[in-house]
């Protein structure tokens, strides 16, 4: 066994163990920050078969950002964990079907004749040098810059579309403009009156 | 490296388009409410401005195929033609939509950019020529109109509708996708020609192939709004904004039609005996579902609705006459009619949901048949531009709709489907009965809303062309035909 072999079952028991930890933790921030082990440990392992770029990514989206919205919201919200527990047993039966099915496909699919592992040999070694980042770029930008350009149009859309279907101008809120706030002089705030002054005792 | 530009000049319209809404976004965010004008002026001109870069490239380019960014892009005759029609098919539904949209609070800076964007999708959709591009203007197209739908938010018909527009076309574009990524296994390439080289050529899995084009043309048939992928369309048109509803129903239907020929005709002509079967079936049901379903509307925009199934159907008809036997003789007269009946078909939803929103004002919807009634003696003009565009929608000469559904007919003849012929005409015998039904209600039936019209200028001079046009078109159908014939015939 090479080095390679052992550097990759050492992540992959801990990514199954992180799993296992993620639907068995009873506390929904350790469940999240298991899930993020999880995570991390799949970048390893892409970086293991060279795909350095799969591996940023999942690390930059999900880890950075995903999973720290989702401890954000599972710290904010109280959830009741009995709440959720309940149910389990009867959940189970459909769960534990469902869960039997994907491993049969997967196992029909994976070691098929037309899908197996043996049908997909591994790619030549590129060389020392070779960046799979670069190249995913390179094409991105010459070949497929048209697709490129509409999907970053198609984002522009959405952005456009949520915020016309949900800025809301709110005659009740008490927002402040600051420029306001700055440029007040004590004469708007405060208001002299000169009385006469009276007897003490009177 | 190297990397040679790619010839930008035929996708100039596109990125006019793309600067422009940009500018439009912009521009409107520093706009007071009262300076509104200058958003809908830029929008106009910009299309003006398309249409004017797409006249040069077609001159340029001296009508020959020009492919860019990798053979991603084709410029021809038909792209060039259909998207003349997108432009004049939105700038007049921007127009109509003006009063409409500006009595009920929705004339605002985003619906001009998402209008914009839409059309930007369909002009994407009409230059594909890889998967890719036509799945990613498809998005485009559809998100925009989406959001749309949905931009009268405290309506609950409308939330409903998108709702609805939404959930059915995500699934559509799934069923899209997946007929697209079997004929990507089957062939291994996403280029549409290249598609049809391999094959010509390479004689791919033909049961694999099958099994995506079945996914492929169902997606397609739901984007057309056909039977039996039509559910969405009734609803979608009743809940939505009259003006979306004209949008959705006139330029959206050009860009679904050059769909279907890069698809079908561009990339899987070799298939044409799986796919004439599917579409025979689906022109049938459509036309009689439509047809018969249509009678029984007391909704004008449901009615119109139901209009557009049977005529999507009838249009099918054109597009499954083109090959016999493995011979495509016949192919550009059946393409090139089909492509007729779609401008016609644009030509009059135009008019016919324009007169829905004239005769609309600020807290009223004229959208049941009712409001129609005795509208010859409210306007005797606008009653006339109305039967007009009921004649031409019934197919009774001399409007252009007559022309549209014989030069359907002729190919379908020619290729020995007389029974199809037979039944096209049997079902839109049925369905002259309810656009003729809209003509009896305006010119002999009392009125029960004396409320003057009051159209702006603009309005009531386009709506007059716009039905004229339906008439002079009738009379005079050759030059628009000969356009639609040799931008077929550039394929």
């Amino acid at each position: 066994m090479n080095i390679e072999a052992i550097v990759f079952y050492l992540f992959a028991a801990i990514l199954l163990i992180a799993a296992l930890r993620v639907i068995t933790a009873r506390n929904p921030v350790h469940a999240a920050l298991f899930l993020v082990l999880a995570f991390f440990t799949a970048a390893a392992i892409w970086m293991l078969l060279r795909a350095e770029f799969l591996a940023i990514v999942l690390v930059l989206v999900y880890v950075g950002a995903v999973m720290v919205l989702f401890l954000f919201v599972v710290m904010m919200l109280d959830i009741n964990l009995d709440r959720l527990r309940e149910g389990f047993w009867s959940y189970l039966p459909l769960g534990a079907t469902v869960g039997v099915l994907m491993v049969i496909e997967m196992v029909l699919v994976l070691g098929g004749k037309y899908f197996g592992a043996e049908q997909l040999p591994s790619p030549a070694d590129p060389g020392p040098g070779y960046s799979n980042t670069k190249e995913l770029g390179r094409l991105l930008y010459t070949d497929y810059v048209y697709p490129f350009e509409l999907a970053a149009v198609i984002l522009l859309v959405a952005i456009v579309a949520a915020i016309a279907l949900t800025i809301r101008r709110r005659r009740d809120t008490k927002h402040q403009n600051p420029a306001q706030q700055v440029m007040v002089k004590r004469a708007d705030r405060v208001r002299l009156v000169s009385m006469p002054s009276e007897k003490k005792g009177g | 490296m190297n990397f040679t530009m790619p010839n930008l000049l035929p996708a100039y319209p596109e990125i006019c388009l793309l600067i422009m809404v940009s500018v439009v976004l912009v521009v409107d965010l520093f706009l007071p409410e009262r300076l509104r004008y200058v958003t809908y002026a830029l929008t106009q001109l910009t299309l003006a401005g398309c249409a004017l870069l797409t006249l040069n490239v077609a001159y340029l380019t001296e009508g020959q195929v020009a492919y860019t960014f990798s053979n991603m892009f084709v410029a021809d005759l038909m792209a060039h033609a259909l998207k003349l029609g997108a432009y004049i098919a939105v700038s007049t539904t921007l127009v109509y939509s003006r009063a409409y949209l500006a009595d009920r609070g929705l004339w605002k800076g985003e619906f001009f950019a998402l209008v914009l964007f839409a059309l930007m999708g369909m002009m994407v959709m009409i230059s594909a020529n890889h998967f890719l591009t036509l799945y990613l203007g498809l998005e485009l197209l559809s998100l925009s109109l989406y959001a749309l739908v949905a931009l009268n938010r405290d309506s609950a018909l409308s939330t409903e509708a998108a709702m609805k527009y939404f959930v059915l076309g995500a699934l559509a574009s799934g069923l899209l996708l997946y007929g697209m990524s079997m004929i990507y296994g089957a062939t291994g390439t996403l280029d549409i020609s290249q598609v049809a080289k391999s094959i010509a050529t390479a004689h791919p899995n033909k049961t694999v192939l099958t099994f995506g084009l079945v996914f492929l043309v169902s997606g397609m048939a739901f984007k057309l709004g056909v039977v039996p992928f039509h559910m969405w369309i009734p609803d979608v048109y009743h809940g939505a904004p009259t003006a979306m509803t004209l949008l959705i129903g006139s330029a959206p239907k050009l860009a679904a039609f050059a769909m279907a020929m890069r698809l079908l005709v561009n990339g899987l002509l070799d298939l044409a005996v799986d796919w004439q079967q599917m579409l025979v079936i689906m022109s049938v049901l459509s036309m009689a579902l439509g047809n018969l379903a249509a009678i029984a509307q007391t909704n004008i925009k449901r009615m119109l609705a139901y209009s557009t199934i049977s005529h999507m159907g009838f249009m099918l008809l054109g597009l499954l006459a083109g090959v016999v036997n493995g011979n495509w003789l016949n192919a550009a007269d059946a393409y090139s009619a089909a492509m007729f009946y779609v401008v016609v078909y644009v030509l009059t939803t135009l008019g016919s949901f324009g007169m829905v929103m004239l005769l609309s004002r600020a807290g009223f919807e004229a959208e049941n048949l009712d409001d129609f009634k005795g509208l010859n003696a409210r306007n005797p003009w606008y009653a006339f531009i109305m039967l007009l565009l009921m004649f031409s929608l019934a197919g009774v000469p001399p409007t252009v709709g007559f022309y549209a559904k014989l030069s359907v007919l002729q190919p379908l003849l020619a290729a020995d489907m007389a029974w199809l012929a037979v039944a096209a005409v049997l079902f839109s015998l049925i369905g002259a009965f309810y656009y003729l039904r809209i003509v009896k209600l305006m010119y002999f039936d009392a009125p029960t809303d004396t409320a003057p019209i009051k159209p702006n200028l603009d309005m009531s001079v386009l709506i007059s062309v716009n039905g004229l046009a339906v008439l002079a078109l009738g009379i005079m159908p050759q030059s628009l035909m000969a356009l639609c014939y040799f931008s077929i015939k550039s394929l």
